[in-house]
């Protein structure tokens, strides 16, 4: 599979998201950690995080006997870089902006 | 999600890139090409232990009023072209109207540490970089919060 279908892959999921988005708030968590705020079983996060540690979207680094999960935002700005360049950069945020300010989620 | 969660320790960013690890070595380390980089700051290693590092502004920022001297700090490990270790601070100038005798905010000049790996993957190549702020945003304005990388080869 390319580096870009893992990524969509990987992104095609809501729990696979939500973890990317816990690790976004605080990031080097460990399976334990990650596990519970899901209702789910050791074993399921952990076929989640493997295939998001796949696609590149998260990085792992061990810490004594511990194993942090590292959230990797470099593929996702690889993926907007393939159709956002610099001369789109500004309308777009522009109207991100917006979105952001009237939704008040900025 | 609220943003008092937010408290930041370490981060750990990764790329793959196809290219020799001397060549991403080189893309860190030598000022002709960090000038292309992040804020284009023209870094200068002085790539042995205990070396200085500094980063700086392009003669078009100095024109502007940005100091020579964007980031200051220190080379804890050098193995070319597999591993760098830099601390950094920023020194950026006070700010105006800011009270000489007052401190600065010490969460600003307190270094931060990147440790920049280069490994080479069966699969493909990545470029990885350690940040592990102390609180310092250093890096953050030097490279816009990438600063760790990891190269592949395969």
């Amino acid at each position: 599979m390319l580096d870009d279908d893992l990524v969509f892959k990987a992104l095609a999921d809501p729990t696979r998201r939500y973890l990317l988005d816990r690790l976004f708030a605080r990031d080097g968590r460990t399976l334990t950690e990650l596990e519970s705020e899901l209702e789910m079983t050791r074993f399921g996060v952990m076929k989640h995080l493997r295939v998001l540690e796949d696609a590149g979207l998260v990085v792992t680094q061990r810490s004594g006997r511990e194993k942090l999960h590292f959230l990797n935002p470099v593929p996702i700005r690889l993926i907007h870089d393939r159709w956002i360049d610099k001369y789109t950069e500004r309308h777009v945020a522009a109207l991100a902006d917006l979105k952001y300010d009237l939704e008040e989620i900025a | 999600m609220t943003t008092t969660e937010t408290k930041v320790t370490t981060q750990v960013y990764r790329v793959y890139i196809k290219a020799a690890p001397e060549a991403i070595w080189d893309a860190i380390t030598k000022p002709e090409w960090t000038r292309k980089y992040g804020y284009q700051g023209i870094a200068e290693y002085d790539l042995r232990p205990g070396g200085t590092f500094r980063s700086l502004a392009p003669p078009e920022m100095q024109a502007m009023g940005m100091p020579e001297v964007v980031v200051d700090g220190e080379v804890i490990e050098a193995d070319p072209p597999r591993k760098l270790v830099p601390t950094a601070a920023c020194t950026r100038a006070p700010a105006a109207g800011a009270d000489p005798q007052q401190p600065q905010d010490p969460a600003r000049d307190r270094p931060g540490r990147l440790t920049l790996g280069v490994a080479e993957a069966l699969r493909r190549q990545g470029l990885r970089s350690v940040r592990r702020p102390t609180g310092s945003d250093a890096f953050r304005h030097l490279y816009g919060g990438r600063s760790e990388q990891w190269i592949r080869n395969g």
